[in-house]
């Protein structure tokens, strides 16, 4: 069985090739692009909240009894990048190569901050606490995968 | 671990900033001593002027910014949460800033009172942080070498300043301090020991994270600050007991793991994913290459060779790392963390906060890259021409002028934007 910090992690790695496209081409204002490949991006972002959000945070705090720790930092963190997200719809909607630039690096800096702290600290607590759960292995692994 | 995860526990944004404002301006008054005493700097590194301006460099500029950096980032990266954030930092800013207007004062010829002054601000500012620093990273959760790289740095930073303060205490008090082998161990434990330690920590972390580089691979992330530190015990041995081929095996592995810091992060950023060039991007390229650069420096300095040409061989070793290497990489920090932190802070109080861009433009920051890469060039050429001093200090002052300038504009907007 895979680990779940293997999981999310590589997924996080995922998304991190589909921002690099989406950053490039809205900040060289090449609009068609961008929205395809802010699009992309958007989902894979969208995707990997829900599975966190849906499924890995309720176990592990079932599993632990912590509701009001990490996880909820974690929760507030996705708010933030949810968004910087949509401001960078609006940047492309609006054809507005600054403001696509600059929410795209404070994005970048967001999402990245938040995956080290997730791949440092919280992933490995969640294989500890929730690891050994086929269900939530095989549940995170098809919504990863969608 | 639930405070460790929680950003409740990330300082008031005031806690890091006053250290970054206090920064440049060490970094403005070097540039003018340099520009001003460029001569006797030229001529040995052992004159009191050289001392001014490297300390100028190191305790003012590099010191403050590392310890704002570190109260910030300790609780993000480390999940080691720093014990009242607030009061440390108002303990600690004043002593180290104090302090390092106290030594470079004496070191001016301003009294023996003055190093005393200094030696005991500094001894107490740095051993408040250091014990601060400590206990949240021995009680860290985090895993990876990040971890036991930044332990090292803060412990480095312990052995420079208590040697440091030992080197001032000699002076302040008049004390028979064995002040060339002393010098020696201090010079080492603060530039390896702390600062390279500190940079190298820093870069496993952000590295990758700013430019989506692939990360510093396990083995080489251990190898490096295992060479760094066998490096500091072999010159310390050495240095003690008076054995020169402890000494050479001390250059051979502080060589080693500097070349290969700086080769294997210049490599990843290559392989980088981010297809956006920023000035941070610049600096860290900037720094890495003052740092190759230093070792065949390092190395003729350590050979003596060529004897008349010694003094100026030392001074270039100083341009690369005191006045390239690290301020390069500080700078391009600076223009990172100061708009995020900011924008971290105003997006609790409003709905559309200004981005990091409108904080600070790339563009902008550009500039002050510019400038100081021209100043680099000076003062390099400074020691193959001695005229090139002053246009070379001057620059290096306009940089950081340059530098505080941005800085405080954005302190500007935030306040702009915050009910007071």
């Amino acid at each position: 069985m895979t680990a779940l910090s293997e999981l999310f992690a590589a997924h996080h790695a995922t998304c991190d090739l589909a921002f690099a496209d989406a950053e490039v081409a809205g900040v060289e204002a090449r609009w068609t692009e961008a929205t395809t490949t802010l699009g992309r991006f958007d989902a894979l972002m969208k995707t990997h909240f829900a599975s966190e959000e849906e499924t890995l945070f309720p176990a592990f705090e079932k599993a632990t009894g912590m509701t009001q720790g990490p996880t909820q930092m974690m929760r507030l963190e996705h708010e933030q990048m949810r968004a910087l997200l949509g401001r960078l719809g609006t940047a492309v909607t609006t054809q507005d190569p600054d403001e696509f630039a600059g929410a795209a690096e404070t994005l970048l800096v967001l999402m990245q901050q938040h995956n080290l702290k997730e791949e440092r600290m919280l992933y490995p607590m969640c294989d500890r606490a929730v690891g050994g759960d086929a269900g939530v292995v095989a549940a995170v692994t098809a919504q990863l995968a969608s | 671990m639930s405070a460790a995860l929680s950003f409740e526990q990330a300082p008031p944004l005031s806690v890091p900033f006053r250290f970054f404002l206090t920064a440049p301006l060490f970094g403005i008054a070097a540039g003018v001593l340099f520009a001003l005493e460029g001569d006797a700097v030229l001529e040995s590194r052992w004159s009191l002027q050289a001392f001014a301006v490297v300390h100028l460099l190191t305790v003012g500029f590099m010191l403050q910014v590392m310890v704002g950096a570190l109260l910030q980032f300790l609780p993000v990266a480390a999940g080691a949460n720093v014990w009242r954030p607030r009061l440390l930092a108002n303990l600690v800013h004043p002593a180290l800033t104090l302090g390092a207007v106290a030594l470079v004062a004496g070191f001016l010829g301003a009294g023996a009172w003055t190093m005393q002054v200094a030696a005991v601000l500094l001894g107490a500012g740095v051993l408040l942080f250091g014990a601060a620093a400590s206990v949240g990273l021995w009680r860290s959760p985090a895993i990876g070498p990040t971890l036991r790289v930044l332990q090292l740095a803060v412990a480095g930073l312990l052995v420079a300043t208590g040697l440091g303060v030992t080197l001032a205490s000699g002076f302040g008090w008049r004390l028979a301090v064995p002040f060339v082998l002393l010098q020696q161990l201090h010079l080492a434990w603060g530039l390896l020991g702390w600062a390279l330690m500190l940079v190298v920590g820093v870069a496993y972390l952000v590295v990758p994270m700013f430019q989506l580089t692939p990360p510093y691979a396990l083995r080489p992330s251990r190898a490096l600050p295992a060479a760094l530190l066998a490096s500091l015990s072999c010159w310390t041995l050495g240095a003690l007991a008076d054995v020169a081929w402890l000494a050479w095996w001390a250059t051979v592995l502080g060589a080693a793991g500097t070349v290969g810091f700086a080769a294997y992060t210049l490599r990843l950023q290559a392989r980088r994913k981010r297809k956006v060039t920023d000035t941070t991007l610049r600096a860290w390229r900037v720094g890495m290459a003052c740092l190759l650069l230093a070792v065949p420096v390092s190395v003729l300095a350590r050979l003596g060779w060529p004897a008349s040409l010694l003094p100026r061989v030392e001074y270039l070793l100083g341009v690369t790392v005191l006045a390239g290497a690290f301020p390069a990489v500080i700078a391009g920090m600076l223009y990172k963390i100061v708009p995020f932190i900011e924008w971290m802070h105003l997006q609790r109080v409003m709905t559309l906060p200004p981005t990091m861009q409108k904080v600070i433009p790339d563009a902008r920051a550009r500039w002050q890259w510019r400038l100081f890469v021209a100043s680099l060039v000076l003062l390099a050429g400074a020691a193959a021409w001695a005229p090139l001093a002053v246009p070379g200090g001057l620059l290096f002052a306009a940089a950081c002028a340059l530098l505080e300038w941005h800085l405080l504009r954005a302190v500007q907007l935030y306040r702009s934007l915050t009910p007071r």
